[in-house]
Formats: structure tokens, sequence, C-alpha cells
């Protein structure tokens, strides 16, 4: 062998061994769990780790589970609630904050603040905000002459009640990220436009929207993407409940795995929820050549 | 002169909407807090009332004694200092490693891990679960730090931004270094890990605020109580009859569970806002 390729090897070597640690983690952690997950999903997975082949018996079940479908709808209700009131509420947070105000921090850090809090803990306080008899929302919306709402106890009114919170939860990040794209847009732009006489509509859809654009798609997908994993908020505030109401993809599947310990269904649940986030991630993708101005 | 005085009430009206909001979005931290000085019998009265009438403290020394907060609290210092320092070595060494090393299969093994980020941790519960029981590690802090130290479950990003440091340092740095006599060893960490320093920071925050507010890994991986992190204790202990009823200890327990990221908050506010404002405009 020629001292030149000892010296090849062992420069490879040096790589291999600095990406080692991360390369472990991913294989043990997350590639192998995710291939074996696949292939639970057509298992019968029995309580003392027996495992039979049963082929697509799970997913033809969940085809006509409708606990399942359930889940999805309201998995689907919470995103489209979050998607519709949470994302536009963080644009309009975020064109008023771009200006030279003054309270500035004060603004950012308080609208800010609820994103950086443990889920958990956060939801055991809006569980006592929500309450329906003299709960403090209940008492705040009265004065819009709002009677009562029955918030979490309500099959109608529990999943409001949690994309209440979550918007109150998320609609800073999603601010920030709005404030950053708007910040980069060079002033000289809208001096132009003013000097060719347009108003401020005009300048926001004709600048600042597409040059906001790549920030909008990046909100829409992490936040679709986000809600699809709603989780931690159904676990503490509801349970899943009322009858059913806010049993998401993701609490059923928990419900599966480890409640009523059916792992072999609750990976093929898994799978199609998966499935489902790659495919908007795609669709989402493919807009963004229709609308998103890329400079 | 109408245009002034116009100018000057549209600036009022958006202090006065931007204030509304900000209180809005204040009003369930001053619920919690002002809570945990109340005693059962005034936390729900009407109208609501703030400022308690009379003050007691005794919530916050009962958290100790209905549950096994201290544990809980301890538990979650532990698990994500020892997770922070863990990612902070694997991130480093991979991000070197794509960044600046050469060698075969770079590029693909590169997409394998950024794939990853792909992978919510929710999809494969029960098959990480396994692996986890396989082991031998149910209910040990192996397994709450091990797998996150490697980073898997949201690691890939602090690798990727590592990556992109490693890459922005001038070839002409590297190449001085190895004429001045540098060994491969000397140049990673006297040369090149100096110039990240700044991308440290914002690793740190993201670990130690993941890492804190950890919910769903601990709730998988450990049974008993002694194991539990802060989170998983607060929601069992809500979720049970007896903390159903008793709110003052319960925004006790709260309260100092945001604490440490709050605190970690006011400190660095700048260096999170700038994270979070980062990732849109290269999204």
């Amino acid at each position: 062998m020629t001292k030149k390729n000892i010296r090849k090897i062992k420069k490879y070597f040096f790589g291999y061994l600095f990406i080692a640690p991360a390369m472990i983690g991913f294989f043990v952690f997350m590639a192998w769990p995710m291939v074996n997950g696949i292939i639970m999903s057509f298992k019968k997975v029995g309580l003392k780790g027996t495992s039979e082949w049963v082929g697509l018996d799970n997913y033809t079940t969940l085809i006509s589970d409708v606990h399942f479908l359930k889940a999805i709808l309201n998995t689907g209700y919470y995103t489209l609630g979050i998607i519709l009131l949470g994302v536009p509420l963080a644009l309009v947070l975020a064109v008023i904050l771009n200006q030279k105000l003054r309270g500035m921090t004060f603004y950012r850090l308080s609208y800010y603040l609820p994103v950086i809090t443990m889920m958990i803990a956060v939801s055991v306080v809006w569980k006592g905000l929500l309450s329906t008899n003299n709960g403090l929302i209940n008492y705040m919306i009265s004065f819009l002459g709002i009677s009562n709402i029955p918030w979490l106890t309500n099959p109608k009114w529990a999943m409001p009640g949690l994309i209440l919170m979550s918007i109150w939860k998320g609609t800073g990040f999603n601010m920030i990220v709005f404030l950053g794209a708007l910040q980069n847009i060079p002033k000289s732009y809208y001096e132009a436009a003013t000097t060719d006489g347009a108003n401020s509509l005009q300048k926001f859809t004709n600048i600042t929207l597409p040059l906001i654009s790549p920030a909008i798609l990046f909100v829409m997908i992490t936040t679709t993407i986000n809600s699809f994993q709603i989780f931690e908020q159904a676990y503490v505030l509801t349970g899943g409940g009322p009858q059913e109401a806010t049993t998401t993809i993701v609490y059923y599947i928990y419900q599966n795995t480890f409640e009523w310990f059916k792992p072999g269904y609750a990976n093929a649940q898994a799978t199609i929820l998966f499935a489902m986030l790659l495919i908007i991630t795609g669709i989402q993708f493919l807009l963004q050549k229709k609308w998103v101005h890329y400079e | 002169m109408n245009n002034i005085l116009y100018k000057r009430i549209l600036k009022i009206a958006t202090h006065v909407l931007l204030m509304t909001g900000a209180l809005l979005m204040l009003v369930p931290f001053a619920w919690m807090i002002s809570t945990c000085f109340k005693d059962i019998n005034n936390v729900f009265t009407y109208p609501p009332n703030f400022i308690p009438e009379k003050i007691t403290l005794d919530s916050f020394s009962r958290v100790f004694e209905i549950m096994d907060f201290g544990r809980y609290y301890l538990n979650n210092f532990i698990i994500t200092f020892l997770r922070m320092f863990g990612l902070f070595f694997t991130a480093t060494m991979a991000g070197y490693g794509f960044g600046r090393l050469e060698f075969p299969g770079k590029n693909f093994l590169f997409i394998c891990l950024l794939g990853t980020m792909m992978i919510p941790i929710y999809v494969i519960m029960f098959p990480s679960f396994m692996i986890i029981k396989n082991f031998g590690w149910i209910d040990t802090y192996q397994a709450l730090t091990i797998p996150q130290m490697l980073g898997a479950f949201g690691g890939a990003f602090s690798i990727f931004l590592l990556k992109q440091n490693f890459q922005s340092i001038p070839r002409e740095l590297e190449e001085a270094a190895i004429i001045d006599g540098a060994g491969p060893i000397r140049l990673f960490w006297s040369i090149m890990l100096p110039q990240v320093k700044p991308a440290f920071a914002a690793l740190a925050i993201f670990s130690f605020n993941g890492s804190w507010n950890d919910f769903i890994w601990p709730l998988i991986v450990t049974n008993s109580d002694k194991m539990k992190m802060l989170s998983l204790g607060i929601a069992r202990f809500s979720s049970d009859k007896e903390g159903l009823t008793q709110w003052p200890e319960m925004m006790a327990a709260s309260l100092m569970a945001l604490l440490p990221v709050v605190i970690l908050f006011i400190i660095a506010q700048k260096k999170f806002i700038e994270n979070a404002s980062q990732s849109g405009i290269k999204g």
C-alpha cells in the first residue's frame, strides 16, 4: 500500500470518527425505530412481545375504525383553527410591531413569553382559566355579552378551548418569524413606491406580501406539521374527551399503544400519520412554486 | 398640521392595541401567580380578584409534601444538563465532520440525518420504547438522556447549525494553521472550535428549553415516581382526583416549573428571538 493511500484512509477514518456519535444516535434511535414501526404495522404484537404477521389487517381495520376517523377530523379541525385564526393574527401583530415604537422590547417579550413556557404547566393554568363557573376567560367574555361557555366539558366547546390556548401559546413564535422577514425588506422599496404615489394597502399587497411569502410558507408548513401532532394540551386539559371531542391522532395512537396495548394497530396509525405529514409538506412545497417569490 | 395630528392619533391607537394584546398575553401568568398566594376557597371567586385578601405562602411548601416535587426538579436539572453537554459534544463533532472533513458517502449520510428531522417522536413512540426496553433501560437516567445526547429527537437541527458555522470559516485560517504545523486534533480544538462559539449560545438555548419542557419521552420510558421529570409530575398530579381541587398547589408547582426557562429567557431574550426570526428567513 502506498503512503498516499494510507494517508487517505487515515483521513476518511477521521471523518467517520467525528460523525460517529451522531450517526449512532440516528441509526439506533431514529432510523431503526422508524423502519421497525412500519414493519410492526403489518404485525399483531402480543403482550409478551410475541408477534405474528397479519398482512394488511391493521390497515383494513383502520379504514373502518370510526374512532380513528374521528381523531383525524378532530386534528383537522384543530389545525384549521390554528391556521385560520392564529397565523393571520401573528401576521397582523408583526406588521403592527414592524415600526419604531417605544416599549418595543416589552411588547415582544410579552407576546413571546408563552412560546418558551412548559406546555404541561401552562395547560394546567388554562384548565383553571377555562373553568365554566367563575373561570377568568368566561368572566372576561361576559363583558362582551357572552354568557358562560362550557369550555372543556362540552363536546362542542372543548376543541375551541384547546385552539384558544394553543393560539395564545404559539402566536408569538410565528409573529417573530414574520417580523424577521418584514425587517429584511429594504426600506428603499417602500420609498420608491411612495414616490410613485402608492397607498398603504397597495404597498402591503404589492411589496410586503410577495416579499414575505417565503416566511408565510414556512409558518404554514411548521404550524400544520406541529398542529397535526397536538397531544400534550389534550392530555392535560381534556384527556381526549368529552365524548372523544378532543381525541387527536397522536392521542389515539398513545391510547392504542400504552393504554389498550395494541402496538401493531397503533403503528399502522403512526405510519398513516407520517404519510399525511409527508403529503402536507409535499403539497405546500408544490404550492410555493405558484405563489412564493424568492429573491 | 392635520397630517401630524393624524399620525399622532394613529400612534396612540397602535399603542393601545398592542398594550391590550400584551396584557391579554400576560393574564394567564398573572392568574397563576395570584392563585399561588390564595387559599383554595378564594381561587374561584366572583368577580375574580388578582390580589388575594389574605396572602398565604402555604401552597409552596405544600407542593413538596403532596408530591415528590424536589426530586422531579432535581431530575429536570440533571437530565437537562446531561442532554445539553452530550448534544454539544455530538453536534460539534458531527458539524465539523460534515462541514470540514472529506470522506465517502458524506452527502448521503448528511441527507439521511436531516431527513430524521421529519420524523416526529410521536410516530415512533412504540418502536423507540421497545429499543429502550430491549436495552433494559426502562426507568433509568440512561433512557432519559442517551438518545438526546446522541442527537436523536430534535438534535439534527443543532448538527445542521454547527455544520453551517464550520463551513463559513475561511479556508485561509485552516491553511495557515496547517503551515504552522497544527495536527488534525489541534486544528479542530484550538483553531476551528473557537470560531463557532456564537452558535453555542443558540444550541444551549434550544437544548435547555427543549429538555426542560420535555414531556412525551419521560411519559414513554419511565414509570416510577422517582424518575419523573417536572412536566410528567405536574400532569399526573393534575389528573389525580386530589389534584383537581388543589389549585394553589398546582399553580405553585407550575410557577416553579416555569421559572428557570423564564429567567433564561429574560437574560438571553435577544438570542431567543434571533433564533426564531432567522428560522423564517432561511426557511
